[in-house]
């Protein structure tokens, strides 16, 4: 991928990225060669099924995998390489240049410590001249732009309920300014109507301030709400790429059609008279099948998938699979399989 | 829109259900619980007081001739010391009456020495909280120092070390310990002495007192050091183990803190909270620690004193050792139930 | 192939547990400490029960000890001799048997008095009536008294008033030791009791005993064996300690009994061996059941391993 000089490098460009994680049992390959890219403004969604790399990925980003693990290729973030940048660079970039919401439900709070002080934590750190009262009124800033009242600096992580917390989180990941935010599965455990609430928040906060997104969830209507891209993951791979509504509604690849389709839609009677799911489980890391990865389990699948090794083909509209039928001489039948009427096709409909 | 104001009155509803049933359940609540927790300390103590009683007035035989032991004594002398001891009172009575004096302090005549038990205690207090109280300090933080080192970075060459030390000083018996280091270092080395508080030679004042009896007290307070704090940096490198698989840490790891603040800021201070109540708990054990390495060391405090009584047998400083040193163990864990209450956020509000 | 046999419920039950046995040992294997622990044990009962084969008993004899007092090491005597005259390797040797006995006597009590308290106020806590709950709260206050008072006190008024024997001895630290035990059980028991296949005895009419004999103990099984383990080692540790005290059965020459010799003849005079070869047999005993029962705890319970 040349770029001209005058070219400002894209926020963030990871390049084939590969991790091995070094285990009793031998190497497990979690990511096998991922490339993406995000700019400043623009929010990519990464999707895929638990085991699929995805967090992994993310992790990746700031560094924060175990030693365990090894990793190749190159993630650049404003043209610095993360891999090879020296330690003390490292702990500048992160937060301050990008910040990840953790899932807040969880104990990603410090169970001891009042949130306003955990809120002020990075922007004490990262910019040491910082007065307490300064920090303080930052801290309240923050609070406010994610709807939580000033006084709740004052609470512990225990006294606020799952939604909270995520603001929290959302807060935190504010607090220094960040080009990036990567959002870690932040509504996988709150309840739906909570979901909407915390999507909604990032969405607005995210335009607002001109943030780059990267979010990361195993529900794919979410992603399409809230992200203008769309990748899905599936054994450490990149399977398809492109504009979230048209990854959603019309997917190329069997796998992410399959993702698409496990999440019903309230009202829509294919979805209720023909139940779609997938047979089978992701393939174990040490053993990945050959050619395709998702060959045993998907049902259009042909002998040539198996022995073929994958890449990612354009598939029209900025689109990119890694599937054998969107090529232009696959023999078989015509490769959109379905369509899925949008959610906004039929107005009227209650959110989930 | 309208969307979007459905979440908001939502959410807002939401908190405030969940602020009444908080103040509902806190505020007052943390001075209960504090005022149970010293309620339960009390009656523990009490049934301390109670199985004393059974044990020393009612199982052992005539206190009387006990006391006489090595001497003679008329027929009138007996029947003074049994109305003392109140023989022939109905049992309620005489318990009543053991009641109401040890909550005066007075804890009877030593068979031994023939002067209050109050009198022998008090003597021997000092020495013992000296002894104690240094050697607890320096356990403590020593033992949690490594404990921290050894479990922040477990498997590393100091934790298998330090984990290897720990685990023999703590199957090693501390009497044992304290006389080899006796044998080592005043017998063949003649650098300590060989026991004792204070040098035979009189009264030393001033500061050549004070480094005389730091002499004296080195070697009974390594002794003692070294054998508990095997037992807290255990606990404490178990702790901060449980500690590091958390989710905060690696929170607190993406903000670009160095590795150390990440744990002297996050994981440590989650770990010492359940430590701090295993290291009470303990405290039981660090008596029986002292008693037998002030015999050892003929260190004159309480444990000593026990030691003497046992072998005579000297009841009643048996019973006021008992009763002290319950008591002490008690409300240490008391104290230790109460810190945990005001440092745990989350125990307060339950 | 030859005709399916019938086997019955009872068989099925042994050739699970042999089984079971077998991939807890395939697992233990595994942990070098477990292993090291192991051998020291093995050779010490070893030790325990071939002693007659290994040094006369009358050698502990002093009447009949006719070696020089306080000798250092000698061809008759290779650790060298006590104030009687007797050989510290025999005295050790024949310790052994009762620094051992002692430790699985005691253990053996307060394990048995741990489980059952354990078990039962687990058992009747859960219950929903008030009675149950009672039972529960009263049998953990009784605990939790003996777990505040300090040990070596409430031993040392115990046996000084019951009189100096091995019984004695064996029912002090045994009723001193168990609080620890009941605490655990009875966590476990509580876990235990919510699973459904109590539910399913329950309704099925089993009686309290029934599910607690037949359910309940199965499973909590594994940690008190565990947990009996570690409690060895401490039992050890507390019967030196109350005989170097001189609480201990002056007849019965067990290794704290030699420290007790050791210390009442002067430290410092004498044997230095008399005073450094228990005391290296105890670390060593107690290292050894620490070892073993640590690598226990980690095979029965995955969570624990990786310490």
């Amino acid at each position: 991928m040349a770029q001209l000089p005058s070219e400002r490098p894209p926020l963030l460009e990871l390049r084939d990225l590969a991790i091995t994680y070094q285990t009793g049992a031998g190497p497990v390959p979690a990511v096998r060669g991922v490339s993406l890219a995000v700019d400043a403004g623009q929010t990519l969604g990464l999707a895929g099924e638990s085991g699929c790399g995805k967090s992994t990925v993310a992790a990746s980003i700031l560094r924060l995998l175990p030693s365990s693990a090894t990793i190749t290729g190159e993630i650049l973030f404003n043209g610095e390489n993360v891999i090879t940048m020296r330690w003390g660079r490292l702990r500048a970039v992160r937060w301050a240049g990008a910040s990840i919401i953790f899932q807040g439900a969880m104990h990603s709070l410090n169970p001891v410590q009042r949130i306003g002080r955990q809120i002020a934590e990075p922007i004490l750190l990262h910019s040491p001249q910082t007065t307490p009262a300064q920090a303080q009124r930052r801290v309240a800033e923050l609070l406010g732009q994610v709807g939580l009242p000033t006084r709740r600096a004052e609470s512990y992580p225990h006294e606020l309920s799952g939604g909270q917390k995520q603001r929290v989180m959302i807060a935190m990941a504010l607090a220094c300014e960040p080009n990036l935010i990567i959002a870690d599965e932040p509504t996988t455990a709150l309840d739906v109507m909570i979901q909407a609430q915390v999507l909604n928040l990032i969405g607005g906060l995210v335009r607002e301030h001109g943030i780059g997104l990267i979010m990361i969830s195993h529900d794919l209507s979410v992603l399409s709400e809230t992200c203008e891209r769309l990748a899905v993951m599936y054994a450490g791979r990149i399977v398809e790429q492109g504009p979230s509504h048209l990854v959603f509604t019309q997917a190329r690849h069997p796998y992410a059609e399959a993702l698409a389709w496990a999440f019903p839609i309230i009202g829509d009677p294919r979805t209720r008279l023909s139940p779609r799911g997938l047979p089978g489980d992701p393939p174990d890391p040490a053993k990945i099948p050959a050619g395709c990865s998702f060959h045993p389990r998907c049902a259009v699948a042909v002998p040539e998938c198996s022995e073929r090794a994958m890449e990612l083909w354009p598939a029209g509209d900025g689109r990119l699979a890694a599937c054998l039928r969107i090529l232009p001489d696959f023999p078989g039948e015509s490769p959109v399989r379905s369509v899925r009427k949008e959610e906004k096709d039929q107005p009227g409909e209650a959110v989930a | 829109m309208s969307g979007a104001f459905l979440d908001g009155a939502l959410a807002a509803a939401q908190e405030r259900r969940g602020e009444e049933e908080r103040a509902a359940r806190g505020g007052s609540g943390l001075a209960r619980s504090l005022g149970v927790k010293v309620l339960s300390a009390a009656v523990t103590l009490l049934f301390v007081l109670v199985f004393n009683f059974f044990l020393f007035r009612v199982l052992p035989a005539d206190p009387a001739r006990n006391l006489a032991r090595g001497t003679t004594l008329t027929a009138t002398q007996m029947a003074a010391i049994n109305k003392t001891f109140g023989i022939g009172l109905p049992l309620w009575q005489q318990f009543t009456n053991y009641f109401v004096q040890t909550f005066h302090g007075n804890l009877g005549i030593s068979f031994q020495y023939h002067i209050p038990v109050s009198q022998v205690i008090g003597k021997a207090l000092w020495p013992t909280i000296l002894l104690v109280g240094t050697s607890t300090v320096l356990s403590t933080v020593i033992g949690v120092w490594m404990g921290i080192r050894g479990g922040w970075k477990h498997g590393s060459a100091f934790d298998q070390i330090s984990n290897g030390v720990n685990n023999t000083l703590y199957a090693m018996p501390d009497f044992w310990l304290g006389m080899v280091l006796l044998i080592a270092f005043s017998s063949k080395w003649f650098l300590f002495p060989a026991g004792g508080m204070n040098s035979v030679t009189g009264n030393l004042s001033g500061l050549h007192g004070l480094l005389d009896l730091l002499w004296h007290l080195t070697l009974p307070c390594v002794v003692l050091t070294l054998v508990y704090l095997a037992e807290y940096s255990l606990v404490m490198r178990s702790s901060l183990i449980d500690e590091l698989g958390n989710d905060y840490l690696l929170t607190a790891r993406a903000k670009g803190l160095r590795d150390a603040m990440v744990r002297s800021r996050h994981a440590v201070p989650n770990a010492l909270l359940p430590s701090i109540t295993l290291i009470m708990l303990n405290l039981g054990f660090v008596i029986s620690g002292a008693i037998t390495t002030e015999t050892v060391f003929s260190w004159p405090g309480l444990g000593l004193a026990s030691y003497n009584a046992l072998n005579f047998p000297d009841y009643p400083v048996l019973e006021g050792c008992f009763l002290l040193f319950s008591a002490a163990v008690i409300v240490a864990n008391l104290i230790a139930d109460l810190l945990l209450t005001v440092l745990d956020p989350r125990v307060r509000q339950a | 192939m030859s005709e399916p046999v019938t086997i019955s419920a009872r068989q099925i039950g042994w050739q699970r547990r042999r089984e079971a046995l077998e991939d807890f040992w395939l697992q233990y294997r595994r942990d070098r400490n477990g292993m090291i622990g192991l051998v020291i044990l093995v050779l010490m009962i070893a030790v325990a029960l071939a002693a007659p084969l290994l040094a006369s008993s009358r050698g502990l004899n002093p009447a009949l000890a006719t070696y020089p007092a306080n000798a250092d090491p000698g061809w008759h005597y290779p650790l060298g001799t006590d104030s009687d005259g007797r050989s510290v390797l025999t005295e050790l040797i024949w310790g052994s048997r009762i620094s051992l006995l002692i430790g699985f006597a005691a253990t053996a009590l307060s394990m048995v008095i741990g489980a059952l308290i354990g078990i039962v106020a687990g058992h009747f806590g859960t219950l929903n009536h008030w009675f149950g709950r009672q039972t529960d709260n009263v049998l953990m206050r009784f605990t939790d008294w003996f777990l505040v008072v300090p040990f070596l006190p409430l031993a040392i008024v115990l046996a000084r008033t019951l009189g100096p024997s091995l019984h004695v001895i064996i029912i002090v630290i045994g009723i001193t030791s168990w609080p620890g035990t009941a605490r655990i059980i009875r966590a476990q028991a509580l876990a235990v009791e919510n699973r459904p296949y109590l539910e399913r005895a329950r309704a099925l009419g089993a009686g309290h005993w029934h599910q607690m004999s037949k359910h309940v103990l199965p499973n909590v099984m594994p940690l008190l064996i565990a947990n009996t383990i570690l409690t060895v080692a401490g039992t050890i540790l507390s019967e030196t300690t109350l005989s170097f005290l001189g609480l201990g059965d002056p007849t019965r020459a067990s290794w704290g009994e030699m420290l007790n010799g050791a210390f009442n003849n002067g430290v410092g005079t004498g044997n230095a061996l008399w005073l450094i070869a228990p005391g290296i047999a105890i670390i060593a005993v107690v290292m050894g059941f620490t070892l073993v029962g640590h690598a226990t705890e980690a095979v029965l319970d995955p969570k624990l391993r990786e310490r």
